[in-house]
């Protein structure tokens, strides 16, 4: 095998007429590799505000039939799942990602809604997972994996359901790189979680003559439970209210 | 006695040459009224193509160096057909990238030739026309012309110009007609099946006249259009641009017009 | 697999008296470019794209050394094999070795058109391992005994009775009289009937859109989500890649992710775009417990510094396929090998050479419709008539067609002479066709008038009218 990898290494230098890379030609490109420079992000999502974005998102998830429902709040998840199953007909019965974050929301209002958490197993109908990003430029979401986040959840089952928060929409992939690589720092890992999934709506085929057949072999049907609570990190939530509080001066450039 | 008017040479082509000089006519005609003094090097045939296309180099080079020799002096190169122009003006400073001591020259030229009704347009400036055609005409697009050199838009915009001439857009115009020089000899059942898609989409828009820019496209089309017993009068574009139709369209019997 | 590209004029020749296939075809030749056309229309910066993509995937070529040792590095940091392999057989070597370490009965396979260059199926199938492909049109082809006649959308050249009656051949198990004639019914009864494989495979093999040197990861991008079941559900995940997959890091692929689904089918994004780095974590619940690369050349590196360096930069989006007349006129089987279209014709003579593929090259207009919709710009007409210079210099080309071409090169190089000619030429083909103003049929040029009549020449030459003309002006300028 290293007899392989010489001689595939060695052709490639020969046919690019030089030898291996000398150290500061390899020292740049190491640096290019450890602080990955972005190219030119579109500006449809880019150019947006906050709020657009999230509209944006939702357009454009439905668009590739994702059904969105935009809830107010996460107190109101439970209602909106229980909601979507009744209306499409299906059992009240769903695997959860063993995610805490999903804990905060009060499940035991629908007491019907009958869960187990863990990964997807065969015979599973609907799945319900967390998301990590919501991509507006496509309606994409981002799911990455991890103990508390299996895989097979966002492909084995009928019925995908996604509950993702106002806040975790980003602009481009290019944000939602940004955003993973600072979690995983955060936590240590230098890798990249062991599978990303990207996905924009529910699975399809064109294989026969081209014309398109959801639920291939992936997921029938995408639902998201859209969570547009105030985000607390916003400006303007930071602005107090009171009209009695004096008047705050505009901020300066450079002030802080 | 200085002429301070802009000197062109114009490259006939090999087709219009020995198929139909009438389009040379309207090429000198149109360049004239344009305001242009034209010239015919003699010592030119053909580009090269056949041979590039081939992958002869040798020849295609020897041919190369007789037309830039030719046209050496002239403000402006200028051919009825946008395979030609691009041949010139894209290739053949390929051709030559690993010969430095042609590369000026090469590049002099190739910066200097157009395609003809792009270059009465984008270069002279030329608005309007003063010809007349009765009739629903369809354009296509040739490859070279559209995607080497951008004709796309200047002739419909000379075309409109013309009086009792209506334009109907042709569906897939920017789709090769199957002729490819070379092609339709080597591989005539292909060549026979997109000439075959494109007949029928020109019969389908309704059009009594079909136009484009290329003699050889020209050529194919029209042939396969007889061959159907199709009723459209096919033309170059600059014969309808020049008002120069005496001539009998292309593939038709002497004295139809 | 066996190339026939040898034999392209009787394949073509077969494609288009094929109605099924020509009805299959004209479904293609309309939606696909249409699809592509809306995306790009809706993304402003589509063309400054193209340009980024290029750029990039020329910086990997140039350092692709560089860019392949950092990826292996990584993939083994993440608990990944790397395996090298120059040529097809060790690659089917490795991967068979592979299976058989884990005892493996079944594998499931996601679309890999390496896996089709290096014919793995039948090997595996030679060596008591099942290979079963997953992606919908690859099931439908491998039921079929049959290679894929488009990159990406495998079946294309079928209508749904030919699936149909795969299936009901194949599916025995199921009622006889079921209905299967809908595209519907059809994909669910393979959804049904591909399930319960997955879920038994021992090994997953997919392919690889990219490799990402800066993580090790592997990317697939699917619809169906076949090929994420069939890496996240076995014990061992196989990837197998060719060298030039590699870009640099996940910015630069987001880059060429934006251009390959617009090209491809015309949507914004694909269903599904899976980043995979390594196997399973420990806590993890799932996924493969093995993450093995097997990294091809079979010729690649030496294609790097000639002419056909541009070549490796295709992603195999095939928006070249779906904007060739040729393709739409003969679909892709006419070619006979593993890849088709433009980007076939100039792959192709790399990899079993171009005394076997001479006609792939040769069967073009350079129309430039392929290289107008490259999302990496490759310039495929250009690279197809450097094919056709090595044959003309090998002396490949058909004798006859080389002699036509070596006398009219004669007389092009000696204008005097050439205009004599043609003024003789024009003269006698005016003067017997100028009347009924065509030629039914003419002696030399049967392969024109066999399909098309030959409009007949005006009966002068332009340049005898022009002395002509010049000579009669003469006086006024005296």
């Amino acid at each position: 095998m290293t007899a392989a990898r010489d001689q595939i290494l060695g052709s490639i230098r020969r046919s690019l007429k030089r030898g291996p890379l000398g150290e500061a030609e390899t020292a740049a490109l190491r640096a290019r590799l450890a602080s990955p420079g972005r190219n030119l992000v579109p500006a449809r999502a880019a150019a947006l505000d906050p709020p657009a974005q999230r509209d944006l998102f939702t357009a454009m998830a439905q668009e590739v039939q994702t059904t969105v429902d935009r809830v107010a709040s996460l107190a109101e998840v439970p209602a909106a799942v229980a909601s979507y199953l009744a209306a499409e007909n299906l059992p009240a019965e769903l695997v959860m990602a063993p995610d805490p974050a999903l804990d905060d929301i009060p499940w035991h209002e629908r007491p019907l809604l009958q869960f187990r958490r863990g990964r997807a197993e065969p015979g599973d109908q609907v799945s319900l997972t967390p998301a990590f990003a919501g991509i507006a430029e496509t309606g994409t979401l981002m799911l990455v994996s991890g103990a508390e986040t299996p895989s097979t959840l966002n492909f084995l089952p009928d019925t995908h359901i996604v509950v993702l928060r106002a806040e975790q929409v980003v602009p481009s992939l290019e944000e939602a790189w940004t955003k993973l690589r600072a979690r995983q720092a955060a936590r240590g890992d230098a890798a990249l979680p062991r599978t990303v999934n990207f996905v924009t709506g529910p699975s399809r085929t064109g294989d026969i003559e081209q014309r398109i057949q959801l639920g291939a072999h992936g997921p029938r049907r995408l639902h998201v439970v859209f969570v547009d609570e105030p985000v607390a990190t916003e400006p303007s939530a930071a602005i107090p209210s009171s009209p009695s509080a004096p008047p705050s001066p505009p901020p300066l450039a450079g002030e802080g | 006695m200085s002429d301070k008017r802009v000197r062109v040479g114009l490259f006939v082509t090999c087709l219009v040459d020995l198929y139909r000089p009438s389009i040379g006519f309207a090429a000198v005609k149109l360049l004239e009224e344009a305001g242009c003094l034209v010239e015919v090097p003699r010592a030119q045939t053909c580009c090269g193509q056949p041979a590039y296309n081939s992958g002869d180099r040798a020849d295609t080079k020897a041919i190369a160096r007789q037309v830039i020799a030719a046209f050496r002096g002239y403000d402006y190169v200028v051919a009825p057909s946008g395979s030609c122009a691009g041949m010139i003006r894209t290739h053949y400073p390929e051709l030559f990238a690993d010969e430095p001591e042609m590369f000026n020259e090469v590049q002099h030229l190739a910066k200097r030739s157009y395609e003809l009704v792009s270059f009465l347009t984008d270069v002279m400036g030329m608005e309007r026309v003063t010809a007349r055609y009765d009739g629903l005409a369809t354009y296509h697009d040739s490859c070279s012309g559209l995607r080497e050199l951008g004709v796309k838009e200047q002739p419909r915009r000379l075309l409109r110009q013309v009086a009792g001439l209506r334009l109907t857009e042709l569906p897939g115009a920017e789709i090769c007609c199957g002729f490819g020089g070379t092609f339709c000899i080597k591989y005539p059942a292909i060549s026979d099946k997109m000439v075959t898609d494109k007949a029928a989409e020109i019969e389908a828009t309704g059009a009594d006249t079909l136009l484009a820019g290329d003699l050889g496209c020209l050529l194919n089309m029209a042939g396969k259009l007889t061959r159907r017993g199709a009723a459209v009068r096919v033309r170059h574009v600059a014969e309808v641009l020049a008002n120069l139709t005496e001539e009998a369209p292309i593939g038709a019997p002497e004295g139809v017009r | 697999m066996e190339a026939t590209s040898r034999a392209f004029k009787s394949n073509v020749d077969r494609a288009l008296a094929d109605k099924t296939l020509q009805q299959a075809l004209g479904l293609a030749r309309t939606g696909f470019p249409a699809k592509r056309r809306a995306a790009v229309e809706r993304l402003p910066e589509f063309e400054a794209l193209r340009e980024e993509g290029r750029r990039i995937k020329n910086h990997t070529l140039e350092h692709l050394d560089f860019y392949l040792e950092s990826f292996e590095a990584k993939v083994r940091a993440n608990g990944g094999e790397v395996h090298w392999c120059r040529t097809p057989a060790e690659a089917r070597e490795t991967i068979l070795g592979l299976c058989r370490s884990v005892g493996a009965k079944s594998v499931t396979k996601g679309k890999s058109m390496i896996a089709e260059e290096i014919a793995l199926n039948d090997f595996l199938e030679a060596n008591a391992v099942v290979p079963i492909e997953t992606d919908l049109g690859e099931y439908i082809i491998q039921l079929r005994h049959e290679p894929p006649s488009h990159i990406i959308a495998p079946a294309i050249h079928l209508l749904k009775e030919q699936v149909a009656d795969a299936f009901r051949a194949t599916h025995t198990e199921l009622a006889p009289d079921r209905p299967l004639s809908e595209p519907r019914t059809l994909c669910d009864e393979a959804r049904q009937v591909l399930r319960p494989k997955f879920l038994a495979a021992d090994v997953g093999i997919t392919g690889a859109n990219f490799l990402i040197a800066e993580t090790g990861s592997s990317i697939i991008v699917t619809n169906e989500g076949n090929g994420d079941l069939t890496q996240l559900l076995p014990k061992v995940h196989i990837v197998l890649a060719s060298i030039e997959k590699l870009v640099p890091t996940l910015e630069d692929v987001s880059t060429l992710l934006r251009l390959l689904a617009r090209s491809a089918t015309g949507q914004e994004f694909s269903t599904y775009t899976t980043v995979s780095t390594g196997p399973r974590r420990p806590g993890d619940l799932d996924g493969p417990e093995q993450y093995h690369v097997v990294l091809l050349d079979n010729g690649r590196s030496a294609m790097l510094g000639t002419e056909f360096q541009d070549m490796l930069r295709c992603i195999r989006c095939s928006a070249c396929l779906n904007h060739c007349p040729v393709y739409g006129a003969v679909g892709g089987h006419a070619y006979g090998w593993v890849y088709q279209g433009p980007m076939g014709s100039v792959l192709t003579p790399q990899l079993i050479g171009i005394a076997e593929a001479g006609n792939l090259p040769n069967a073009s207009t350079f129309c430039g419709r392929c290289e107008s919709v490259c999302p990496m710009k490759i310039p495929l007409p250009k690279m197809m008539r450097h094919w056709r210079e090595r044959e003309y210099e090998k002396k490949l080309s058909p004798a006859a067609f080389r002699a036509g071409l070596g006398l009219w090169a004669f007389f092009a190089r000696r204008p005097e002479l050439y205009h004599r000619m043609a003024a003789i030429g024009a003269r006698i083909l005016g003067g017997f066709g100028r009347r009924r103003g065509r030629f039914r049929a003419l002696p030399l040029a049967r392969g024109w008038t066999s399909v098309r009549d030959m409009p007949a020449p005006q009966g002068r030459s332009f340049q005898s009218l022009w002395a002509e003309r010049q000579r009669a002006r003469m006086p006024r300028y005296h």
